[in-house]
């Protein structure tokens, strides 16, 4: 056994998974208030690294500045999306609803292709030293900053939805939509709400994975890594996604440790938490916190 | 969702068989037979003359191979109303699964290609189970896991798939008599898709399509009324893998190589925009929604060469980056279908027929 290293990748695992969780919440949060599998939620990482790479890059602004642009982008990109492709898809069955989401993740991943190219870029330094040694472990600051962002968003989310009025007013829409808009509640608004904030959080994470591992296309990956995550969680539990997603970290790296050093198997790392998603499926289908959807005839 | 046909004024269907025919009327019995006709006399060639370029057959032959892969996954999605994001994958198993068994087991490949349907439908029964518990978003999540999973299974399984090198497929040979060369092997495929199209349009007819149609839409009533729910979406999925299965076969022996890569998830998503496309629930919606998915990169293409001939076009923008606007054409254009025109290119052909049979007086 080798202790240092299994050490290192459960810490990668738990900061990784800290972000899952929160990509997943993004996805969860589309879900419930709205009734959409967004299947695109990876471009929306990816387009956010992207932009905000650009604004760094090209522009040459400061980090803080290019970073707000971007969340200032991702924001009226969620609006328009919602506003234009999701808002006729209402009411339509959900094979259409998944099939035009899976359509738009197709769209932006060759745009993004396209736009900037195909390879690896690195994103400018924004922090002066690399790595902090926590625990005799070297970890990456962008890591820690990653943990201290995904701490934050979730802290963040639980004040939204408990104290705030349009949390509530998002709550009362996912619980029930025409109950919520006879009370006087704004849905197309919260709609699109979701989608702004669901950009807006997810872009936050794409930047952050963009800083330590660089800005590719392999970020709109994550969006597909989610599931597994949400699957296990529950898919309307907001609480579930992050527990899920973590679950989810941890596993994959774990995965791979244990292939490394007995199985020899190799890819363990990407394939692993599907084999997880399938055996969920088949014994747990509403994972840990769903809701159970009883059918009465 | 395209399940009804509109009526002709006068045209009364008093019989059940009237009523399940594959052709009402028999204009369009002739005209289906001339389709064929036409396809069959496309690729002859008469001294220097041919009818269809080198290149134009090869797209036929795509189209031939891709449509009946598009037709399984429009049993599966649009007749029975179950998601799957893993036809690429199936289609993948039955392309090694027919070089694999004339490779290894010297089962000559006339045998070999329904036999790797076969064997891709049991797989697809295998990985349909969970269809029996879940529905909706679950399986389409669930789908989408199984194909990483054979993804995978194909870059591992080197005694199957041959590993990273991809396995060799012999050239298609019936009784010793060795197929080669494009204009031959066509009619190979235009012999498997017209066998598989009228048993697509047969199934339709029967009481396992009927009870298809059932499950899609409303799977309670159906089970009320004494349809085995499970049975049949597990049956549906092993009908759209065999599908699959005989389509990936024709196209390993077609280009006589499989690599690992080919089957990914975009080659599924190209699957699900053929069906979106020409028409969910429409057995002749998949063949057209397949010629619209291989043309469109293709018009893309010359179009792109004929704007990088001028000197204003002649940008990296579109040079380099044809193939990724082919691709976010795609994506566009499944979108743009949802939304404007759901029901897909069958609906408006069945519109245009519709609108010229009365023309030019409207009532």
């Amino acid at each position: 056994m080798n202790w240092d290293l299994l050490g290192q990748l459960l810490m990668n695992g738990l900061i990784i998974g800290a972000l899952y969780g929160v990509v997943a919440m993004c996805f969860v949060l589309i879900y419930k208030s709205t009734q959409i599998v967004n299947f695109a939620q990876g471009e929306f990482l990816l387009i956010g690294a992207w932009v905000c790479w650009w604004f760094l890059t090209t522009w040459e602004l400061p980090f803080v500045v290019g970073f707000l642009f971007t969340l200032a982008f991702m924001t009226v990109f969620g609006i328009v999306l919602q506003t234009v492709v999701l808002r006729p898809m209402i009411g339509e069955p959900i094979i259409s609803v998944i099939m035009v989401t899976i359509g738009l993740s197709l769209f932006f991943q060759a745009g993004m292709k396209w736009i900037f190219g195909v390879n690896v870029q690195p994103f400018p330094k924004v922090f002066e030293t690399e790595t902090v040694e926590i625990f005799g472990m070297m970890i990456q600051t962008a890591y820690i900053m990653s943990l201290g962002i995904s701490l934050f968003i979730m802290i963040g989310f639980a004040w939204f939805f408990k104290s705030s009025k349009h949390g509530l007013a998002m709550r009362a829409t996912a619980f029930d939509q025409q109950v919520a808009q006879s009370l006087g509640i704004s849905v197309k608004n919260v709609f699109a709400m979701a989608w702004a904030i669901s950009a807006v959080v997810s872009a936050v994470a794409g930047v952050v994975i963009g800083i330590v591992n660089g800005v590719s296309d392999t970020l709109a990956f994550i969006g597909i890594k989610v599931f597994p995550a949400v699957i296990l969680g529950g898919l309307d539990s907001i609480i579930g996604a992050i527990v899920g997603g973590v679950i989810i970290g941890l596993l994959e790296n774990f995965a791979e440790y244990a292939d490394g050093q007995w199985f020899q198997v190799g890819n363990m790392y990407t394939i692993a938490p599907f084999y997880v998603l399938v055996i969920i499926l088949m014994i747990k289908p509403y994972g840990l916190f769903g809701t159970k959807d009883i059918e009465r005839v | 969702m395209a399940g009804y046909n509109m009526m002709r004024c006068g045209e009364f269907r008093t019989t059940y068989e009237k009523d399940t025919t594959i052709f009402p009327t028999p204009m369009s019995k002739k005209f289906a037979i001339l389709g064929v006709l036409l396809c069959v006399i496309a690729p002859l060639q008469i001294g220097e003359f041919s009818f269809v370029s080198d290149t134009l057959l090869t797209l036929m032959i795509q189209i031939g191979y891709l449509s009946i892969g598009a037709l399984g996954l429009n049993i599966l999605v649009g007749f029975t109303g179950q998601i799957s994001l893993g036809h690429a994958a199936f289609f993948g198993f039955g392309a090694f699964a027919s070089a694999w068994m004339n490779n290894d087991f010297s089962i000559p490949v006339f045998f070999s290609i329904p036999l790797a349907g076969v064997l891709t439908m049991a797989v697809g029964m295998i990985f349909g189970m969970p269809a029996a518990r879940i529905k909706g978003l679950y399986l389409a999540i669930a789908t989408l896991a199984s194909q990483f999973i054979l993804e995978d299974f194909f870059a591992r399984a080197d005694w199957f798939t041959g590993g990273a090198a991809g396995a060799l497929a012999n050239p298609f040979e019936i009784f010793g008599f060795a197929i080669s060369g494009d204009r031959s092997y066509y009619y190979v495929v235009l012999v498997y898709m017209i066998a598989m199209y009228i048993l697509a349009a047969n199934l339709m007819r029967s009481r396992d399509g009927r009870a298809f149609i059932a499950v899609r839409d409303h799977y309670l009533s159906a089970e009320v009324m004494g349809i085995n729910l499970t049975w049949y979406r597990v049956l549906s999925f092993g009908i759209s893998s065999f599908y699959a299965g005989i389509a990936g076969a024709l196209f390993a022996h077609y280009l006589q190589y499989v690599s690992v890569e080919s089957f990914n998830l975009l080659l599924s998503i190209q699957f699900i925009g053929m069906i979106i496309i020409g028409g969910l629930g429409s057995v002749m919606g998949s063949l057209m929604g397949t010629v619209f998915m291989v043309l469109l990169p293709e018009i893309m293409q010359e179009a792109a060469s004929i704007i990088t001939s001028t000197s204003w076009g002649n940008i990296p923008a579109i040079t380099e980056g044809i193939n990724f606007m082919k691709e976010m054409v795609i994506g566009a254009a499944i979108v743009l279908f949802l939304i404007f025109e759901p029901d897909g290119l069958a609906h408006r052909w069945r519109m245009i027929k519709a609108y010229w049979k009365l023309y030019p007086f409207s009532y």
